[in-house]
């Protein structure tokens, strides 16, 4: 084995293994770290520089402008908007998905015969894209044609202006998106209640608790750490969503759908306002960075407590 | 006695079964709808109420969108993208989480996280200069432009790491005693073992390609290079009220990731967990 030779380790020869062991090391390490570096750090930095400089329309720099981009940011009311529909875009999906994919998982953690159908049924969205849901709902929510609204009219609702209406656009942004997530979610909150022993239902069967006592008491305890990465991954997802905004609205009616990834978009996409747009790109950068820090922090505290 | 107490159970039982059955309906309904609507004559879409249940197949809407849209030639785009990104993810992550599972160097603790770093930027935040760098070098409309950012992937590594380090590191000794080369162990011997994480990377990184927006969307113009997400909203667009065709497009679009679903469930849930789980 290569360890045992060096057993006089002289500065020079330690420096001569590790450079050695590098060398040998890097041939594998090489084609993940090139494309890391040219696709995600450099351009992160690239985001930083071009935030801070003024651009001509095909996007080069052309001089030095500071922290101005920011400090319009500050200001502009349009992105204070696109953070305020992300923010509600939040309080609708986390909500949503959370209650929706519980219900489904304690159905799905019945022990019946054929379970496996419902099973495959409530997990079907985890492989459907962002741009077919919209299409799907954009259909349903079709003011003439659409069943939704036909649908409602036998429990005496609407009809509902779902896309058209400021009222009600976001939250029908919101739905497909509730819908796509509700199936990994129900997914993932299976496998953690799958995870629980039998013993638990036992005992508190024998104690003579009834199914809700047990979900209560047992169930929803022991799945709480689940429960708490989804809230931070839905909540990432809503704060990166576009798919949906850009298929069904396109940020209308009158900004009331337009959230942050789309005003990102509109900003150096259609305005050519690469710098400003930058600007925005760090911001969300910062808040995501955030978001994931107290992920781990969490996770962690998890892992101490089991 | 126990014949009322079987009674309950079975009634139970049926309650059960009721909401499952309520539940399955309320998901599948878009998709159920989709379905139906793109079965449906023109004449019986502007007919109120909408109709819940096919009258009779009119496959003649799969042709129309299939000559509207150059529908095909967008699936073969997506296909190409996938494929490509699913072959070189497979490819940089396990030669780099071969070097993180076996190779012993210095400062590896350190670019393990560079390495997981990666997952907490966000694609959006780095979106711009992305898209002027492969503009600049004349990457845009190209297959080059859609599958290049996407080559490596930290989750992948990560993955496949975790599997590696769960064979026994004697194997990986008594090869190199043997005079295997550290190459020839990985290919030969540890990625034929590590089949059931490949799989559950590959499947994982195909679906997740096949179904991007945003990227495709900036960076292909021509209506050849339009992957199948952006090329199905321009087949909604140009066939506004002829929605009996549009979904017969989503219908198409969607069959190869249903499929695959079917086919690879469990490696897809292996996938998607497996990041939540691991913590």
């Amino acid at each position: 084995m290569a360890t045992s030779v060096s057993l006089q380790n002289t500065p020079s020869k330690r420096r001569w293994r590790t450079l050695r062991e590098w060398l040998n090391a890097l041939p594998y390490l090489a084609p993940s770290l090139i494309v890391f570096t040219v696709f995600v750090f450099y351009p992160l930095i690239r985001s930083v520089i071009l935030s801070l400089y003024g651009t001509n329309p095909i996007g080069q720099m052309t001089n030095f402008v500071g922290l101005k981009y920011y400090q319009r940011l500050w200001e502009s009311e349009s992105y204070h908007n696109s953070l305020l529909v992300t923010l509600k875009f939040v309080l609708y999906t986390v909500p949503g998905v959370l209650i929706v994919s519980l219900i489904l998982s304690t159905l799905a953690n019945l022990r019946l015969k054929g379970i496996s159908i419902y099973r495959i049924a409530f997990a079907l969205t985890i492989s459907i894209s962002g741009a077919t849901a919209a299409l799907l709902f954009m259909f349903l929510y079709h003011p003439i044609i659409g069943t939704l609204n036909y649908l409602l009219s036998f429990i005496n609702i609407g009809p509902i202006p779902w896309l058209i209406d400021t009222k009600y656009a976001l939250f029908a942004v919101a739905i497909p998106r509730i819908w796509l997530q509700t199936g990994f979610a129900t997914v993932l909150l299976l496998a953690g209640m799958q995870g629980i022993s039998d013993e638990y239902y036992e005992a508190a069967t024998i104690d003579g608790a009834g199914f809700w006592q047990s979900w209560r008491n047992i169930t929803l305890p022991l799945i709480t750490p689940s429960l708490f990465f989804l809230l931070v991954v839905i909540t990432l997802n809503a704060f990166q969503t576009f798919t949906e905004v850009n298929v069904l609205t396109g940020g209308g009616p009158i900004d009331s759908t337009q959230v942050v990834v789309h005003e990102i978009y509109r900003s150096f996409y259609f305005n050519g306002q690469y710098g400003y747009a930058s600007a925005q790109a760090l911001i969300l950068f910062v808040i995501i960075l955030s978001l994931t820090i107290v992920q781990f922090g969490v996770l962690e505290k998890r892992v101490h407590y089991e | 006695m126990i014949e009322s107490y079987r009674l309950r159970q079975t009634i139970g039982k049926m309650l059960l079964y009721l909401l499952l059955t309520v539940a399955a309906i309320v998901m599948i309904f878009p998709l159920y709808t989709g379905l139906v609507t793109s079965l449906l004559g023109a004449d019986e879409l502007s007919t109120y109420p909408p109709k819940l249940f096919p009258s009779g197949f009119h496959w003649q809407n799969y042709v129309d969108a299939a000559r509207q849209a150059p529908l095909l030639r967008f699936i073969l785009n997506s296909f190409i993208q996938s494929t490509g990104v699913m072959i070189l993810q497979l490819f940089t992550a396990s030669l780099a989480a071969f070097a993180f599972a076996y190779l012993p160097f210095k400062g590896k603790h350190i670019l393990f996280l560079v390495f997981l770093s990666t997952m907490m930027i966000p694609w959006e935040s780095t979106i711009i200069p992305n898209y002027l760098f492969v503009q600049k070098i004349g990457w845009d409309d190209t297959y080059l432009g859609l599958i290049a950012p996407f080559m490596a992937t930290a989750f992948g590594t990560f993955l496949l790491r975790q599997f590696f380090m769960s064979i026994p590191k004697d194997l990986h000794d008594a090869a190199i005693i043997d005079g295997c080369s550290n190459f020839r162990y990985l290919t030969t011997i540890l990625l034929p073992l590590a089949r059931p994480a490949l799989g559950t990377l590959a499947v994982y990184s195909f679906l997740q390609t096949y179904n991007q927006y945003l990227w495709p969307l900036l960076i292909t113009n021509s209506t050849e290079m339009r992957t199948v997400q952006i090329g199905i909203t321009m087949l909604q667009v140009f066939e506004r009220e002829q929605w009996q065709v549009v979904l017969a497009g989503v219908v198409t679009v969607m069959i190869p990731t249903l499929i695959l679903f079917v086919v690879a469930n469990r490696q897809l849930i292996r996938g998607l967990t497996a990041g939540a789980l691991k913590g």
